[in-house]
């Protein structure tokens, strides 16, 4: 090949190629305009299912509309149905052998995955956009200041960045699309037995046991708090510097343990 | 000799299946070496290793002299891959995902955009450069994956079944575009499971079957193992069978093959038999003997086929068809 192609090659470090593979997804996801398209108008729909089907049933309280209650939650809970695409992205490359190329290349490999966690957290900030856009416009308040609003967002964001590193562990397990998708219904579980969209106090006994201790609840309510401000007490019995140390202690606990998880998977000879 | 790569007792274990069996290979610089095998013999397994994407359990593997496992980057540095997918993106273009290959391996985006240009360019794909690659045809794809695997100019290029799945037109296609590479210099290994593919474009065939090297040598020397020329005689009636290959089994040669369905029996000249003309002349006069009515005589060298079918031990198709799966299936989880 020496008459094509010339090469004075040097080394790609880390940086470079998280950001040459981040650029990589970010730009399939713009082009992909049916996956964009879909995933709003799935936010919005359940949106506005639970805010004027449900929410009439489901009422108010401490002194709080329904809408104001369930917005945060279902921000939070999207933010597992964003990332979930990553399983199936992942799945998608590993599948098609585009993480063997990539793997016989001379650049440090972490790079697919932090390439990945990174166009997966600036996908999640615009989707979360909109969808926190739709929550305003169908009646949402902030009760909170500006910044703690600010804060509940990019608390989002630091969520999308665990569970970004959930999926790609997913993805690399199942190694086929079939299997990842299947994961989808594990969300569904996860975000519905949560308080994302519902109180827990109204799950019995046995299913609020699960619901209260696990992470999607207490990231939902650490949104919660962070938006609510003065309501938050009253209805959550605890301020938000509780829910928000929680949440980021099950934020690094999942991050950490995945992001172990995957790349152990992913070096494996 | 400078060896590109160099096999020694390799041995890679999924669970119960073994994929390489202790198998040796030596690849000398400034060759086209096919790895030719059934389905299931190891032939990815064995890619898998040199492009590191696996370490054998057991065994030596250097590749342009370093040791995948103590040194894969700088094994990565000096190999491209084509594996039996085509590996390209199909939401960017043909030229992007050129590009993000050659920036991925270290070059500057100025050097990547003219690398991408010209191996388009090679490769006939110009007027398709800016084309997403899912609006690509199979054929297509294939060649820009092979094109992804060399613009950063490997010393060493994998191809892993590089037409499988295509049709005979796309085959031919990356046969020539394959032709074009092999005339700039590389060293190329490449795997397939068909004989044809291996005659064309390789000048030395390793043959491996159950994860073991069966043989290997250049095509003429695979052919001469079972025992250079081959004598075929076609005769009009059946039943005259069993009288020609009689006549035949009388000469200095292998046994006689007869074909019912083609009314025809073959015969190779016999290892160390070096007068083949002599060898052909006393066949000729003993079918003579016979007075049977012949349909044709002729003289071929032996097909790879029969050298391959010879060496694998004639394995039925429908155990290497259920081996393949067991053995892809481990061969491909990440």
């Amino acid at each position: 090949m020496t008459t094509a192609v010339a090469t004075s090659q040097s080394r790609a470090g880390l940086l470079t190629s998280t950001g040459l593979l981040a650029k990589r997804t970010t730009l399939t996801f713009w082009r992909r305009t049916e996956l964009i398209v879909l995933s709003v108008l799935q936010m919005t729909s359940i949106m506005l299912t639970f805010r004027y089907i449900f929410g009439g049933a489901i009422g108010t309280s401490q002194g709080l509309d329904y809408v104001d209650f369930s917005v945060p939650g279902f921000i939070t809970a999207g933010v597992l149905f964003q990332t979930l695409g990553t399983a199936i992205g992942m799945a998608e490359d590993v599948e098609g052998g585009f993480i063997d190329r990539l793997r016989s290349m001379p650049f440090p490999s972490s790079a697919v995955l932090t390439g990945r966690v990174l166009a997966d957290t600036g996908i999640l900030a615009f989707v979360l956009a909109i969808t926190t856009g739709v929550g305003f416009a169908v009646g949402f308040r902030l009760h909170a200041s500006v910044l703690s609003g600010l804060a509940a967002f990019a608390l989002c964001l630091l969520f999308g960045v665990a569970f970004s590193w959930v999926f790609i562990a997913v993805g690399l397990f199942t190694g086929n699309v079939k299997s990842a998708q299947g994961v989808s219904m594990v969300v569904f579980i996860v975000t519905f037995a949560s308080s994302a969209y519902v109180p827990v106090g109204t799950m019995p006994g046995w299913l609020q046991a699960f619901a209260e201790n696990q992470p999607v609840t207490v990231m939902a309510d650490a949104v919660r708090a962070l938006t609510l401000g003065s309501h938050a007490h009253a209805l959550l019995g605890h301020d938000a510097g509780y829910f928000v140390s929680r949440s980021l202690i099950w934020t690094a606990g999942i991050t950490v343990v995945f992001a172990a998880l995957g790349s152990a998977r992913f070096r494996r000879r | 000799m400078a060896l590109t790569i160099e096999a020694r007792g390799l041995v890679k274990r999924f669970g119960k299946k073994t994929a390489l069996n202790g198998l040796d290979l030596e690849v000398e610089s400034g060759r086209v070496v096919a790895v030719l095998g059934p389905n299931g013999a190891g032939k990815t397994t064995f890619v898998r290793a040199v492009a590191t994407l696996l370490y054998p359990d057991e065994g030596e593997l250097r590749v342009v002299g370093h040791d995948t496992r103590r040194e894969p980057e700088a094994v990565r540095r000096a190999i491209g891959l084509a594996g039996q997918f085509a590996a390209v993106d199909q939401a960017m273009t043909g030229r992007e995902n050129l590009e993000l290959v050659a920036r991925l391996f270290g070059q500057r985006a100025k050097q990547a955009r003219a690398n991408a240009t010209a191996i388009l360019e090679l490769f006939d794909l110009t007027d398709d450069a800016d084309r997403l690659v899912r609006t690509y045809s199979g054929g297509m794809r294939r060649k820009l994956d092979l094109g992804a695997s060399l613009v950063s100019a490997p010393r060493l290029l994998l191809l892993d079944e590089p037409t499988t799945g295509l049709d005979p037109r796309s085959r031919l296609d990356l046969w020539d575009a394959i032709d074009a590479l092999l005339e700039q210099g590389t060293d190329v290994l490449l795997t397939t499971q068909y004989l044809d593919e291996a005659d064309r474009l390789a000048s030395h065939i390793v043959i491996i079957d159950e994860g073991r090297t069966v043989a290997s040598g250049t095509p003429a020397e695979l052919k001469s193992r079972i025992g250079g020329k081959v004598f075929e005689v076609h005769v009009h009636d059946r039943a005259d069978l069993p009288k020609v290959a009689a006549a035949l089994a009388r000469e200095n040669g292998a046994e006689p093959q007869v074909d019912e369905a083609t009314r025809c029996v073959s015969v190779a000249a016999g290892p160390g038999n070096d007068d083949t003309a002599q060898w052909l002349i006393a066949g000729l006069r003993s079918i003579e003997g016979t007075a049977v009515d012949l349909a044709d005589i002729s003289v071929r060298e032996p097909s790879l086929d029969e050298v391959f079918l010879a060496l694998t031990d004639q394995r039925p198709e429908e155990e290497v068809g259920a081996n393949k799966q067991h053995a892809l299936s481990a061969a491909e989880s990440v």
